[in-house]
C-alpha cells in the first residue's frame, strides 16, 4: 500500500558527490547519464552544492499546468508523467516555483522525480555515504514543501552567505 | 567500433588557425595505452617525435593535451589529466586534477582535446552538445582564478539558456583555467579547477598562458559512454564505493591531519626549505581548521565517497574572505611549514593566495622557501627583493607570490622554478652554480612534494624521487620499486583518483577495468608490458629534453643534497638517505624495466614494448 513521503533535503549537508545523479539514472534509464537524473545537483560556486529536484507541492502547478493531462500524482505524492501524452511543451517546467522539471535529453519529455515507487535510489546512497543531505520522511502533504521548490542559484546565494559571511555575496554573479 | 568506455572522439584544436576538428584513435592504440598519461605520451611522440629535443614547452609548437580515460566519472573519484611537453622538466608528466570537465567532455562524445597553435589573442574553448566554439576571453585575461570561474559559470550557463530557453534549467560547465601565474607563463604554473584544485606539476599552465588560452569549459546532456559489461560494473561500483567508505581517517579528515602527523610523527615535513623535517606545533593540529575554518566538512568531487576535501573559509581578521579547500597536506606543508607559517590561518591565506593566482601550491611556495634560504645566507638581499623575506612573515610571502605571478623584480627570476632560478641567479651573483644549487630541492627541474626520505618513515623512501621519469612528483614515486609507480601509472591512464584507488582492491579496479573496456587487461598485463611500455616512453622523451636544458644520465638521477644533510632535529635526528640503497635499488628498478645501468631503455626492450621507433634516439645515449 502506497503511503506518503517525501524526500527531506539539506543543501548544506550534500558533499557535491553526484551518485544521487548516478543511481537516480542507473534505475530509470540503465546506465550511468547525469543529465537525465530526476534529481540534479547544482553547484553555482564550489561548495555550495545544491540539489534539485521535485519537492511535491500540495497543490501541484505543474500537474494543473498541463494542457494535455499527461501529469499526475501517485499514492506516495509523486508526480507522473505519462510520456505518451506529453508534448515536451513546457508548461509544467514554467508553472513549477523552482522550474524543476527538465526535457529529458533523449526522448525531450517532461522528467519529474517519480520517488522511485515509494524507495528512492538517490536517499539510499546519500545516507549509506553518510552525507544525509537527502532523507527519506513518512510525511503527507504540508504547506512547506513548496518553498524548497526553488531556483537552485537562488538557495545557493543563501548558501553563500551562511558559509562564507560578507564574501558571500560575491561569489554568485 | 568503439571499445566500451571510450566517448570515441578526440577534439583536435589548431589555435592559430582556429580550426577544430575530431580525432579518431584506432582500438588497439586505446588498448596499449589506454587514457590520461598514456595517450598523451603517445600523441606527443607520434607529433613531435624526432623533433621533441628542438621543441620549445613556450613555443606555439607544443601540445597541450587535456586527457580523459575509459574509467573517468565511471569509477569513482573523476579526475581529468593535463599533458604536454613540460616546461619544467622538458618531458612528459601527466599532471591531474578533480573536475567536471572530464565527466561534461565524456557527455558531449569527446575522450579529449588536443591544443596545437597559438590564438593571437586570449580565447577559451567552449563544448556542449552543440559543437566546439573558440570564445573571446579577452574579458578573462588578468582576472583571479575566483574571478575567472565566477564568471565563466554565469557565461556559459546564460549562452546555453539562450541557445535552448525551453528545456528546463541548465547547470554550470565543467571547467578549467589559468590564473595570472599562467598567462605570465610562470615556468610551474598550474591549470585550475573549481576554485582550489590544480594539476599543479609539470607547468601546464605555462603551457595554456603560451597559448593565449585562459579556459577550457565543457557542458553537455549526454549520456556516459557505454561500457563492455554494464552489469558487472555496476557491481563493482556498489563494492569499490562500500570498499571506499570504511577509509574512515581519510573521509573524517582527508589529508588536513598531515600538518602536524608528518612533522610530530613521521619526521618528513619541508620546514623552511627543507632545513629541518621536524616540529611538534600543536598549532597546525587538523582539528584547528576544523574548529575554526571548516564550513563543509564532507565535501567531495564527482562520483566520490571517500571526500577528502573540506571547504575552509576565513570569516574574521586580516585575511576575511579567504575561501579554499581543507587545504591539504601538500599546501599544508608547502604554503605553511616550509615558509616557516605554523599558523591555521596564515597557511590558509597563501593556499588561497596560490588557488587565486594559478600557481602549483607546492611549486611556487617551494621556489619561495629557496629564495628565503637564499636571503638567510645573505646571498639575496633587501635590496634585490625589494623587502625583508623573513621566515614566516606572510605578508612578504603574499607579495612575493604576487611578483612571481606577474614576474615582476626578483619575481621574474623565481618564475623559471627553483632549479633555473638557482642558474639565473648564480650568474648575477657571480657564484658557482654548485654553491646555490645546493640549497634547492628539487629532481629533474620537479620541486619535490612534501614528504622527506631522510628519516624514513613516511611512505617516501631512498630513490622513490630520483628515479621517477617525473622527478619530485610525490603522486607517482617509485618507492617500492616498479609496483607503485605502476599503480599510480595506472590510475593517470584510467584517470581516476589516487584516494580512490586506496581502499578497493588493485584486482577490483582491474576487474573494474576489464569490466568497462572489454579489453583482456589484468593487473599482469598491465604490470609487464603496457606500464613499461608507457613509463620508457616517458623516459625516453626525459632523455630527450631540450631545448634549454637537458637531464644526463646518472649525473641527474639523484635526490636532491638536502636529503643527504643529517636531519638537525628530532627523533630522527641525524639520519640521512641511505645513499647505497639509493644506489642498489635504482638498478634493481631499471633492471625490472629493461633499461641499462645508466637508465637507458635497452635496444630489446624498446623492440619487446613495440617502441623501436625510438632506438635511433636512444642508442645516442648509452655508452
Amino acid at each position: 500500500m502506497a503511503k506518503p513521503i517525501w524526500i527531506a533535503r539539506d543543501a548544506t549537508a550534500c558533499s557535491g558527490c553526484r551518485r544521487c545523479e548516478l543511481a537516480c539514472s542507473m534505475r530509470h534509464e540503465g546506465w550511468m547519464w547525469p543529465e537525465a537524473s530526476r534529481v540534479r545537483v547544482f553547484m553555482p560556486f564550489p561548495g555550495l552544492e545544491v540539489p534539485h529536484l521535485c519537492a511535491q507541492c500540495q497543490d501541484y502547478p505543474c500537474v494543473k499546468s498541463c494542457p494535455v493531462q499527461a501529469l499526475s500524482t501517485d499514492g506516495n505524492g509523486a508526480v507522473l508523467v505519462d510520456r505518451e501524452k506529453c508534448t515536451s511543451c513546457g508548461a509544467c517546467i514554467r508553472a513549477c516555483p523552482g522550474t524543476v522539471p527538465y526535457l529529458h535529453p533523449g526522448d525531450n519529455k517532461a522528467t519529474i522525480c517519480d520517488l522511485c515507487g515509494g524507495d528512492p535510489e538517490c536517499v539510499k546512497v546519500c545516507t549509506e555515504a553518510g552525507y544525509n543531505s537527502l532523507m527519506l520522511v513518512n510525511e503527507g502533504p504540508n504547506i512547506h514543501k513548496k518553498l524548497y521548490s526553488r531556483d537552485p542559484v537562488e538557495v545557493a546565494r543563501d548558501l553563500a552567505i551562511k558559509f562564507f559571511g560578507e564574501k558571500g555575496e560575491e561569489v554568485i554573479e | 567500433m568503439t571499445p566500451g568506455g571510450y566517448a570515441g572522439k578526440w577534439l583536435d584544436v589548431d589555435l592559430t588557425k582556429e580550426s577544430i576538428s575530431d580525432t579518431v584513435f584506432p582500438a588497439e592504440t586505446l588498448e596499449q595505452y589506454f587514457g590520461g598519461r598514456g595517450m598523451a605520451a603517445k600523441i606527443l611522440w607520434d607529433r613531435v617525435g624526432k623533433r621533441w629535443s628542438r621543441l620549445d614547452p613556450l613555443s606555439p609548437g607544443n601540445i597541450l593535451i587535456f586527457a580523459t580515460g575509459p574509467m573517468t566519472g565511471i569509477y569513482p573519484g573523476a579526475r581529468i589529466c593535463v599533458s604536454g611537453k613540460s616546461p619544467t622538466n622538458n618531458s612528459v608528466i601527466g599532471s591531474t586534477a578533480a573536475t567536471e570537465l572530464p565527466v561534461e567532455l565524456r557527455g558531449a562524445g569527446y575522450d579529449g582535446v588536443i591544443f596545437t597553435g597559438k590564438a593571437d589573442k586570449p580565447v577559451y574553448l567552449q563544448v556542449t552538445d552543440y559543437g566546439a566554439e573558440l570564445k573571446d576571453a579577452g574579458h578573462l585575461w588578468g582576472l583571479d582564478g575566483e574571478k575567472t570561474l565566477i564568471k565563466l559559470n554565469r557565461e556559459v550557463r546564460e549562452d546555453l539558456r539562450k541557445k535552448k530557453p525551453n528545456l528546463g534549467l541548465w547547470k554550470e560547465p565543467g571547467s578549467m583555467y589559468i590564473g595570472p601565474a599562467g598567462e605570465n607563463m610562470v615556468r610551474h604554473a598550474a591549470v585550475m579547477a573549481k576554485i582550489c584544485h590544480a594539476a599543479g606539476y609539470g607547468g601546464y599552465g605555462a603551457v595554456m598562458g603560451s597559448k593565449n588560452l585562459k579556459a577550457v569549459v565543457a557542458k553537455s546532456r549526454g549520456v556516459f559512454p557505454r561500457v563492455d559489461a554494464p552489469e558487472t560494473v555496476k557491481l563493482l561500483w556498489r563494492k569499490a564505493h562500500h570498499d571506499l567508505m570504511a577509509v574512515t581517517q581519510f573521509r573524517r579528515w582527508g589529508t588536513g591531519s598531515f600538518y602536524y602527523n608528518c612533522g610530530a610523527s613521521t619526521s618528513s615535513e619541508p620546514i623552511r626549505n627543507w632545513q629541518e623535517e621536524w616540529h611538534d606545533e600543536v598549532s597546525t593540529g587538523v582539528n584547528r581548521y576544523m574548529d575554526r575554518y571548516w564550513v563543509k566538512t564532507k565535501w567531495a568531487d564527482f562520483n566520490c565517497t571517500t571526500g577528502c576535501m573540506k571547504v575552509s573559509c576565513i570569516k574574521a581578521g586580516r585575511w576575511k574572505g579567504d575561501i579554499t579547500d581543507v587545504p591539504d597536506y601538500e599546501l599544508q606543508a608547502y604554503c605553511g611549514t616550509n615558509l616557516g607559517i605554523f599558523d591555521t590561518g596564515e597557511n590558509i591565506h597563501i593556499s588561497t593566495l596560490m588557488d587565486k593566482l594559478g600557481h602549483s601550491g607546492i611549486n611556487c611556495p617551494n621556489t619561495m622557501g629557496y629564495a628565503a634560504e637564499l636571503y638567510q645566507r645573505g646571498i639575496l638581499t633587501e635590496g634585490d627583493i625589494g623587502f625583508k623575506l623573513e621566515w614566516g612573515d606572510t605578508e612578504a610571502f603574499d607579495r612575493l607570490a604576487h611578483m612571481i605571478a606577474h614576474r615582476e623584480g626578483i619575481g621574474d627570476i623565481l618564475a623559471e622554478g627553483t632549479y633555473r632560478a638557482a642558474y639565473r641567479i648564480a650568474e648575477v651573483k657571480g657564484l658557482q652554480p654548485e654553491e646555490l644549487l645546493k640549497y634547492a630541492v628539487h629532481v629533474k627541474g620537479i620541486e619535490v612534494g612534501a614528504h622527506g626520505t631522510r628519516s624514513d618513515k613516511d611512505y617516501t623512501h631512498d630513490m622513490c624521487y630520483s628515479a621517477s621519469v617525473q622527478g619530485g612528483d610525490h603522486t607517482s614515486t617509485v618507492t617500492d620499486g616498479y609496483s607503485d609507480m605502476s599503480g599510480a601509472l595506472f590510475f593517470d591512464c584510467a584517470v581516476y583518483c589516487t584516494f580512490t584507488s586506496r581502499g578497493p582492491s588493485q584486482q577490483l579496479q582491474f576487474d573494474f577495468a576489464k569490466a568497462v573496456t572489454g579489453f583482456p587487461i589484468t593487473l599482469h598485463s598491465w604490470r609487464s608490458v603496457n606500464g613499461p611500455r608507457i613509463i620508457t616512453l616517458q623516459k625516453a622523451m626525459l632523455l630527450m629534453g631540450g631545448p634549454d636544458l637537458t637531464w644526463v644520465p646518472v649525473k641527474d638521477d639523484v635526490n636532491p643534497p638536502r636529503f643527504y644533510e643529517p636531519l638537525p632535529s628530532g627523533p630522527h635526528k641525524g639520519k640521512i638517505t641511505d645513499k647505497d640503497r639509493v644506489e642498489i635499488r635504482t638498478q634493481a628498478y631499471f633492471q625490472t624495466l629493461g633499461w641499462d645501468e645508466r637508465g637507458v631503455p635497452k635496444k630489446e626492450t624498446l623492440v619487446k614494448l613495440g617502441l623501436a621507433d625510438l632506438e635511433p634516439a636512444m642508442a645516442k645515449y648509452r655508452v
